[in-house]
């Protein structure tokens, strides 16, 4: 069933974005009708025209949905499940001749040639005026300039179509009147070309780690294919092709020689290191320019001429073989196109960047599926699940070594025959470190649940410490005066600045992040509380004093209440902060949790879990604020109405 | 001796940053016989709300004595109730819980607590209230809950700030005449502070008009509208000659006093 649905998930897109356009169009609708008859009942600025409107939720959620099954080319994939793989065979013909392309002014304004002649004249005029005083003799200075001199008119030289080698200009000429085949192939019918059964047993666009597969499943593809594998071999003839000439080769010749020469010279004489460093720096410097030119990839300004009409020829061939698939780019398919790669072909822009949301949740449901051992859960651990933990570790958490240390007596010490009798001491020690068995129960887990316990242990420490101090804060002048400097020097640090610092102390594992929440709930609380109880009326205090409350009494049942709104609102506000230090923390350290999770995705480039983790601390975080939302609607009905 | 007794009271108030010191009262002498219904009347400034808290034992006096029942007062007690102007009321108690409060502290068991709180209840006209929270009451209803949460404590002295003057006059009126019958059945002290004459004069079979700078007590009457307006309806009293004479007189002595205030300034 799970198999089917991965695999048709083209399909199951394409039902959903029905549904969901239906559903746009029909709220959009409701929501219109009703804004008529409603601006009659309330003018404009009431704050009763906020209420209700739920017809417009729906309209924006399904406009989200819509747009990012747009942006994520989830439409294109659902209607044109067979596009991806086409525009993967134009890419390997785009890649097959881009070493082409590179030489002809045609994604660059200029030829290469040109590019080349101008970067290096400028380059050597900078060498020639730069040239190091003392430190060359002057035969050697002379020498170096007129290695100079050579480069330029090297470049002359290949730039002179007199010069260029007929071998050369009869390659050129070969290279564009294949490519002037391949331009008639393309134009030529291709439906009577048939996908091999190899191409046609491919994995569906995006069902596996492979976004695209290599092989041509349409008769238009394996004509792109085949292009491609010739545009191939022409390339590589042309990446071969080199401007020779036989007034150039002597100057070469001639050059490479005086450049062996100084090379050699400086190794003969004695000299500082330091003109020793610059000499070799400046012969190095001629050198590099003069390689850069003798290889003959310059061209004279109409040796391409011909094989640059081929390519526009060429490429406009291939725009037109694409026929509809231009139309289904343009209007489904937004962003930067399909790139080949050696094993699969990926998409490139918002493709990319953005998953489609079948394929988040399809890997949303990989990572909740709790089989370990069938691929489920992410890096060994489940993403929410259960577990059965041994009581003894429960035990050596809650119970610390030290505490056995203090009891009376010493630790057992190994008898003369070598034979060691566990005391008491040794018995309990044994106990506190979890060294006996003791049975298991039942635990949650997962990265999920990692990371939850690490908010609500941190959190219930920061609520049982800080409420107490917060609220003595807000009526002792000693407490607010002792405490005050501490907390709020640490509290305007913002967590994550603390979170090295604390990582290298408590270490990376829970004790860490768990302390860095803590140090954040825990702020946040003694504010709220203090707040809350500094917030008290004066004459509510006086007359619970009158009614014969004593000072024990009024803290309990009149302060703690009072100040009970601030708490929740307090509680609330640390739960999102807490949240989210938490995922920052677990990215810079730890083995579980949803932040672990995401890093490992970022640093692999797995942009669809990186999505899945971003969805579900998004819903946990709203999760966490409707469940306080509705706590503090429960708990505390009378606030504001004091 | 189950008087309330104040000598020579006196209090001064001196600003910590200036070091300026102001006579908030000075020489303050009266005796509340058991049962007596005091009202106290001034410009605003004049002292009597510090006479009041002093009373109560929020404040510490300067200098002099007060004693109820012959023990000093030192500190608030549950022998003298307070009443404030918006109630104080706990708004995270239901009213029944809010009357239970003084009861509560003192651990006074539950089938005792629940018939007292149901008793005064009744009495204060809130009989079906006990379980709606307090923040849903009107304000007259709010200082009925205040009454009770007093009274149920069954203190020597009740001691009222204002206590309706946040109040609209039709409801001012019916719990003018509320404090009358309490103060009848009860046969409780009650000090009464206040802004308004008429409210003064109804509520008081004694009145301290009180003077400012130092507060001091100016004038005293006796009057006989708080033993009428246990018979008579309160609107009658209130157009008798002789009530309008007392008001006019008091008012143009409170005008004075303030227009001096004003002319000091």
């Amino acid at each position: 069933m799970l198999d089917w649905l991965s695999q048709e998930r083209a399909f199951i897109a394409s039902v959903i974005i029905v549904i969901l356009l239906i559903t746009l169009l029909w709220s959009i609708l409701v929501g219109l009708r009703q804004a008529t008859y409603r601006a009659k009942d309330q003018v404009f600025g009431d704050p009763e025209r906020t209420l209700g409107g739920w017809y417009w939720t729906l309209s924006g959620v399904s406009a989200i949905l819509l747009l990012w099954f747009y942006f994520s080319w989830g439409v294109g994939r659902a209607f044109f499940p067979e596009a991806g793989n086409e525009m993967c065979q134009v890419a390997k013909v785009e890649t097959a001749i881009a070493p082409i392309k590179a030489a002809l002014p045609i994604d660059s304004r200029y030829f290469k040639s040109t590019e080349l002649i101008v970067r290096n004249t400028e380059q050597l005029d900078v060498l020639e005026s730069n040239f190091p005083e003392g430190v060359f003799s002057e035969t050697e200075k002379e020498e170096l300039l007129n290695i100079i001199v050579s480069s330029r008119k090297i470049i002359g030289i290949f730039s002179d179509q007199d010069n260029q080698s007929l071998e050369s200009k009869l390659a050129i000429r070969d290279i564009s009147q294949d490519l002037d085949e391949l331009t008639d192939k393309l134009s030529k019918d291709y439906t009577k070309f048939n996908p091999s059964s190899e191409g046609l047993l491919q994995p569906n666009w995006g069902t596996t780690r492979i976004e695209l597969p290599l092989l041509p499943i349409t008769p238009k593809g394996v004509l792109f294919d085949d292009i491609s594998k010739h545009a191939e071999v022409l390339s590589q003839k042309f990446l071969k092709l080199r401007n020779n000439s036989a007034a150039a080769n002597s100057i070469i010749e001639a050059t490479k020689q005086q450049i062996k020469r100084l090379k050699l010279s400086n190794e003969a004489a004695d000299r500082s290191d330091e003109v020793l460093k610059e000499r070799k720096h400046y012969i190095k410097a001629v050198e590099r320019i003069f390689r850069r030119l003798d290889d003959g990839t310059i061209f004279p300004p109409q040796a391409l001429d011909e094989l640059n009409d081929s390519i526009k020829d060429f490429l406009r061939a291939i725009e037109g073989a694409k026929g509809n698939l231009r139309l289904v780019q343009a209007f489904f398919i937004p962003g930067a196109g399909v790139v080949k790669s050696k094993t699969q072909c990926t998409e490139q822009g918002s493709g990319r960047w953005l998953p489609k949301p079948t394929d988040v949740v399809a890997k949303f449901l990989l990572l909740a599926n709790p089989n370990l051992e069938n691929g489920g859960g992410y890096k060994g651990t489940t993403l929410f699940w259960w577990d059965w933990i041994e009581i003894a570790d429960l035990v050596s958490f809650l119970i610390p070594d030290f505490l056995i240390d203090l009891l009376p007596g010493d630790y057992g010490v190994h008898s003369e025959q070598g034979l060691f009798v566990p005391n008491y001491k040794d018995k309990l020690q044994a106990f506190a470190q979890g060294d006996v068995y003791l049975g298991v129960i039942p635990m949650l887990d997962g990265h999920i649940w990692d990371s939850l316990f690490r908010v609500l242990v941190a959190l219930a420490l920061g609520i049982f410490l800080g409420v107490p101090l917060g609220i003595y804060m807000g009526i002792s002048r000693f407490f607010k005066s002792f405490f005050d400097p501490i907390i709020e020097l640490y509290r305007p640090v913002p967590p994550l600045a603390w979170a090295p610092l604390i990582l290298t102390i408590f270490g990376i594992q829970d004790d860490g992040k768990i302390f860095l929440l803590f140090m954040v709930a825990f702020a946040i609380m003694v504010i709220s509380a203090r707040t809350g109880a500094s917030g008290t009326q004066l004459s509510k205090i006086r007359a619970s004093h009158s009614l014969g409350a004593s000072n024990r009494q009024i803290l309990r049942y009149v302060i703690l209440p009072n100040a009970l709104p601030e708490i929740l609102t307090g509680i609330r506000i640390a739960i999102g902060v807490c949240w989210g230090t938490l995922v920052a923390a677990e990215m810079l350290a730890g083995t579980t949790g949803i932040g672990f999770i995401e890093n490992v995705a970022r640093t692999v480039s797995d942009y669809e879990l990186i999505w899945v983790t971003i969805l579900i601390m998004g819903l946990l975080g709203l999760a966490f604020d409707l469940l306080m939302r509705l706590i503090i609607s429960r708990t505390i009905p009378w606030r504001g109405k004091g | 001796m189950s008087d309330l007794i104040c000598k020579n009271l006196c209090m001064t108030f001196s600003n910590a940053q200036t070091g300026v010191k102001v006579e908030a009262l000075k020489d303050i002498n009266f005796t509340l016989k058991k049962g007596e219904l005091l009202s106290v009347l001034g410009p605003s400034g004049c002292g009597k709300t510090t006479l009041l808290n002093m009373i109560a034992g929020f404040l510490n006096p300067t200098s002099g004595s007060m004693t109820l029942n012959s023990t000093k007062i030192d500190g608030p007690s549950v022998e003298r109730g307070m009443v404030f102007q918006q109630g104080a009321l706990f708004e995270w108690l239901t009213v029944s819980k809010n009357v239970d409060f003084g009861l509560r502290m003192k651990k006074t068991s539950q089938g005792e607590s629940d018939s007292l709180v149901e008793k005064w209840l009744e009495i204060v006209g809130l009989q079906g209230f006990g379980n709606t929270p307090t923040y849903q009451l009107s304000g007259g209803m709010q200082q009925r809950v205040a009454l009770a949460r007093c009274l149920v404590n069954d203190p020597d002295v009740i001691l009222m700030d204002e206590p309706l003057g946040a109040l609209d006059a039709l409801t001012r009126e019916k719990m003018q005449s509320l404090i009358l019958e309490l103060w009848k059945e009860t046969g409780k002290t009650i000090l009464i502070i206040t802004h308004s004459v008429e409210e003064a004069l109804l509520l008081g079979e004694r009145l301290f008009v009180m003077a400012p700078r130092p507060g001091r007590i100016h004038k005293e009457y006796k009057l006989p509208f708080a033993e009428q307006g246990l018979q008579t309806p309160l609107r009658d009293i209130k157009q008798s000659p002789q009530f309008s004479e007392v008001r006019e007189e008091i008012l143009s002595m409170i005008w004075d006093m303030e227009e001096e205030i004003m002319g000091g300034a």
